[in-house]
């Protein structure tokens, strides 16, 4: 077993005065090259579990490593710039051009520009973003293209690890569908270690490899699509997982109502 | 063009250069000292709530109280500075105005900006500690620009609040667009009022636009329209400034307080001055407790004065002597405490005199202030700022025994209209001022000498202590200037009809007085 990218050890973070627990006693190994879908409840501990991963959160006792090294070791900056963080709400900054969203993390560690422009360019074809957008600002922009350049943004300084915060929760189903697989397609050939937060369960059966259920600040299942699927002990668990093999039996009988009628 | 209208336009390159300067340089402190406070403000919620609430109150002050409180303040810290480090600085005209019109430009810069960087989307703000940016690389790249539009409607805000207000500074001794205005409102050339009105509108306008193209410029992304707003700003700026920089400076300051003999006055000594060949420029329009201090600190190196006046105000005597004894003792007094030399009298007194209308005094048989007291109770009494709060205003009521149906105070033109239009009885005249004649006053007769003697003096700054030049200059002047050519010199420039300028005015005291080609 290779050594994990990404170590939580009893992680715990609380609010209120230790009232309620974001996270409780956590621990979590990722290893390098895996893809990771994080579900649960809202308010269950997804979002803090992504932002203690580059310090967006700190926590209150326990260790986080990423690549080995304890994220309190260097300024939190340094560590977020290496890297890839997709926002929920996209978080494009309003007054720059699509291009310099894109480049914002290259600028930063001080790239020259020539080097900057053709990395963007770069990877405006691997999000599969028109060039001719590149000069606009974000609000002339479609909420899916929009998410393109934050997928494109959280890759520009060529980071070993993604963390996606509900990455396509506001988008519709079609569009949702294809940069899902988008992303999972990148996640292969960048070779990343990438961690997503999901509400939706069949989008983490189809795109992760692996999948952690979360519930009042602890990991309540954690293993692959197919192992999660078959059956849990937890009722919750099976309930939630069960439910897209469900659907997926609905919208067959519907299928054959159909043609038998 | 009317004549008023080109006297204006004359002194306008010298009035505006120093508006626009004083303007300039406000907004600019204005801004240096908002935006550290800002940051702070927007950093931590208890320095917050006492910087709001510091800039607010500072806008309900008064503005004209503002600008005159920095000159009492400004004195004694230079008087400090004077004992600790060996040199004070000039605590009157620009410092003062400065420093006031600055706070005054704080409220919208500070309140503009706060509110903006506490509203920037929190998307926005985690996103660029997510890109890894550093709380200061947050500031500058990202919430600054977001902030911008909003703050940049507060600057402009400010900068028409301060040309504005700038016109206040003329008081305290700051030569400004509210030149035309106070001294227009004093020997009332309405003309002059007008146009400076209009001067200060235009330049709030244009400064207004121009701030507006920065602002539209930032909003919509546009480098070439910002860089070209300020451009012009700046070469705005510049060209208003250059003309009054580049005279060379004048060897004497004159002062004068706000009224029309005073404007006189200047003008005639600053002739002499310039005869005697020398040059001098004019602080005009300065307080009347104010002139003095800025005589005594060397800010002004000569004006005139009255001695009823220096007697009670500066010398806080309660007590009256007999009128030579009294100017003898003063002579002292002002050199012993203030280094103040006390030149001589110009030949006319300009005391405080009850007044009333003729008609109404023959009507009631009135003809001195113990005949008045009897009628006092029906009767409203006018003054001007500060008559009622003189000593000899608490001695005249009790020793007549006057007690007024009513007191009202105006600034001293409206004074004389409104015994003139019957909206009071009674005024506190000036005994030298040709209105009285004018509006057919009658003077009420003082038996019992309460009323200090008012001789029109002329006072030296102490350094100009022996300075043969000034003395040469001024010297003629001494007891040239009868009561009844001042009278007549200030009705030719108070009147409605044939106005004339208070230079022309001094021209025709001096051509009286055998002065006029002489050295």
């Amino acid at each position: 077993m290779s050594q994990p990218i990404i170590a939580i050890e009893r992680a715990s973070k609380s609010y209120r005065n230790g009232q309620q627990f974001a996270l409780h006693d956590l621990s979590l190994e990722i290893e390098p090259g895996t893809f990771v879908a994080v579900v649960g409840a809202s308010g269950s501990g997804k979002t803090t579990l992504l932002k203690v991963m580059n310090r967006l959160a700190e926590v209150d006792s326990g260790t986080v490593r990423v690549s080995g090294q304890p994220v309190n070791d260097r300024p939190g900056h340094e560590l977020r710039r290496s890297v890839g963080y997709v926002f929920q709400g996209i978080g494009l900054f309003p007054h720059l051009s699509v291009a310099e969203n894109i480049g914002i993390t290259p600028r930063l560690l001080g790239w020259d520009s020539a080097k900057i422009d053709a990395r963007v360019e770069e990877l405006a074809d691997l999000v599969a973003l028109p060039r001719n957008v590149l000069r606009r600002l974000p609000a002339e922009l479609s909420g899916g293209q929009q998410q393109r350049v934050g997928v494109a943004r959280a890759l520009a300084a060529k980071p070993a690890i993604l963390l996606m915060d509900e990455p396509f929760g506001a988008l519709d189903p079609i569009t949702r569908d294809a940069l899902g697989s988008e992303v999972r397609r990148l996640h292969e050939s960048l070779g990343l270690t990438t961690v997503m937060i999901t509400h939706d369960v069949l989008e983490a059966v189809l795109l992760a490899d692996r999948i952690v259920v979360m519930r009042a600040g602890r990991i309540v299942a954690d293993g692959s699509p197919q192992s999660l699927v078959s059956g849990h002990p937890d009722a919750d668990v099976r309930a939630m997982m069960e439910m897209p093999r469900r659907q997926a039996e609905r919208v067959r009988a519907v299928l054959e109502r159909n043609s038998h009628g | 063009m009317d004549e008023r209208v080109a006297g204006a336009l004359r002194l306008l390159p010298d009035y505006l250069g120093q508006h626009v300067l004083l303007s300039a340089s406000s907004l600019l402190l204005g801004l240096a000292v908002s935006a550290p406070l800002v940051v702070l403000a927007r950093n931590s919620a208890r320095v917050r709530w006492p910087v709001l609430t510091f800039v607010s109150v500072i806008q309900t002050v008064p503005s004209l109280a503002l600008l005159a409180l920095f000159y009492p303040l400004l004195l004694a810290l230079s008087s400090l500075s004077l004992k600790l480090f060996g040199h004070g600085f000039a605590a009157l005209g620009f410092l003062p105005s400065l420093l006031a019109l600055t706070l005054y430009s704080m409220l919208p810069i500070v309140r503009n900006g706060v509110t903006a960087l506490l509203n920037i989307d929190p998307a926005v703000m985690e996103a660029a500690r997510g890109v890894g940016m550093t709380p200061r690389q947050s500031l500058f790249r990202v919430e600054l620009p977001l902030a911008m539009p909003v703050i940049m409607a507060g600057i402009r805000t400010s900068a028409v609040w301060v040309i504005g207000t700038a016109t206040l500074s003329t008081p305290v001794g700051q030569t400004s667009l509210g030149n035309y205005i106070f001294s227009g409102l004093q020997i009332e050339n309405w003309v002059s009022v007008l146009f400076g009105c209009l001067s200060a509108v235009a330049l709030a306008v244009i400064a207004d636009q121009l701030l507006a193209l920065v602002e539209n410029g930032v909003a919509t992304r546009r480098p070439l329209r910002v860089w070209l707003g300020l451009a012009l700003l700046v070469v705005g700026v510049a060209a208003a400034i250059v003309p009054t920089t580049h005279g060379a400076k004048s060897a004497y300051v004159v002062g004068a307080k706000s009224f029309s003999e005073q404007y006189i006055l200047a003008d005639l000594m600053a002739d002499r001055i310039v005869r005697a060949g020398s040059s001098a420029t004019q602080r005009i329009g300065l307080g009347s407790v104010i002139a003095f201090k800025a005589l005594s600190n060397n800010e002004i190196d000569a004006y005139v004065d009255y001695s009823g006046t220096v007697w009670a105000n500066v010398l806080n005597r309660k007590d009256s002597l007999p009128r030579a004894q009294m100017l003898d003792e003063m002579t002292r007094l002002l050199k012993e405490k203030y280094g103040v030399t006390l030149l001589g009298s110009l030949g006319f007194e300009n005391a405080y005199a009850l007044a009333m209308r003729g008609d109404q005094a023959r009507s009631l048989n009135v003809r001195s202030i113990a005949d008045l007291a009897g009628h006092a109770g029906e009767l409203r009494l006018g003054t001007d700022f500060e008559f009622l709060a003189r000593p000899e205003w608490a001695a005249l009521r009790d020793r007549y025994g006057l007690a007024f149906r009513e007191e009202r105070q105006y600034q001293s033109t409206f004074m004389y209209r409104a015994v003139a239009s019957r909206e009071v009885d009674v005024i506190s005249a000036f005994s030298s001022d040709g209105r009285i004649a004018a509006y057919d006053l009658v003077v009420l007769e003082d038996a019992k000498q309460v009323i200090l003697p008012y001789d029109a003096i002329v006072l030296l700054a102490p350094r100009r202590a022996g300075d043969a030049t000034l003395r040469r200059a001024l010297m003629p002047l001494i007891g040239a200037v009868p009561i009844e050519q001042m009278r007549e010199a200030n009705q030719m420039v108070d009147r409605d009809e044939n106005k004339v300028s208070p230079a022309q005015a001094a021209q025709w005291l001096a051509e009286k007085a055998g002065l006029a080609g002489l050295n």
